[in-house]
């Protein structure tokens, strides 16, 4: 089955204030069409940063054939929101989306995306990174490899926590 | 002859993810302690550690583990009450 965008109608979900977005979904995502969807009608941003990962065919010397993503219902959107509203405490930023998929993925597939737009770049690559740090350490999603050698949980990186730590 | 202080049985609904879901085999369970004062994460750890087995390796001691509180990261001293959802899981590997 090909990728398909989400209808419209699932993006607009209002937030709390009616601009940050925050998905988890078992579906692909088209970062160009979030990203015109973020810029409809304003004028005021001057900054668009995003981050796209994807699933690598080799972790820690293995091949790795599939990856399956679990996540914690209920906790991990509140976590999200939790990270993005930080976010817009710390930085200057007009607008912030961050889509996660979970389930089974190929290597190649997108797994996570974040855009944040702001008048200025730093702002923007700053909150992007610092959204990103913080989905690393503080979001429940857990990988799990498919590898020749069979199944295996992915660890936790201590590099991770260093780059939370920083802020 | 009254008791120094009366245990009053709580409740909480335990939540295990990703690694710790296979090591335990089970997802979620219903967990009852006799307190005689609030308790805190740590007190649910000591529960379940004795059960031993992957129970007692996988929450011993200097294992790197993870818990949540009615779905919010919580440290082993953070309190819990009756009724609260403790979730206990790997630290996360998402992104």
């Amino acid at each position: 089955m090909s990728a398909t965008a989400p209808s419209s109608g699932d993006l607009h979900a209002p937030e709390r204030d009616g601009r940050d977005h925050v998905r988890v979904q078992t579906g692909d995502f088209d970062a160009g069409l979030e990203i015109a969807r973020l810029r409809a009608g304003r004028a005021d941003i001057g900054a668009i940063a995003s981050f796209i990962g994807t699933v690598r065919d080799v972790n820690d010397a293995a091949a790795v054939t599939g990856l399956t993503l679990e996540h914690y219902p209920g906790m991990t959107e509140q976590a999200l929101t939790d990270i993005v509203g930080e976010a817009r405490r710390r930085f200057a930023i007009l607008d912030a989306l961050v889509v996660h998929r979970v389930g089974a993925l190929r290597p190649g597939d997108q797994i996570v995306l974040v855009v944040i737009t702001s008048a200025h770049r730093g702002t923007a690559f700053d909150a992007c990174e610092y959204v990103m740090d913080m989905l690393k350490t503080r979001a429940p999603f857990w990988k799990k490899e498919r590898t020749p050698q069979g199944d295996r949980w992915v660890e936790a990186r201590a590099s991770d926590d260093a780059a939370a730590g920083r802020w | 002859m009254q008791p120094a202080s009366v245990a009053t049985l709580v409740s909480f609904r335990l939540v295990y993810l990703a690694r710790l879901r296979e090591a335990f085999g089970r997802e979620r369970e219903t967990l009852e302690i006799a307190a005689d004062r609030p308790l805190t994460v740590d007190a649910i750890i000591d529960a379940l550690r004795g059960r031993g087995g992957a129970w007692a390796s996988e929450l011993a001691q200097g294992r790197a583990v993870r818990f949540a509180v009615n779905q919010r990261l919580a440290g082993r001293t953070h309190p819990v009450a009756d009724g609260d959802e403790i979730a206990i899981f790997p630290p996360v590997t998402g992104g």
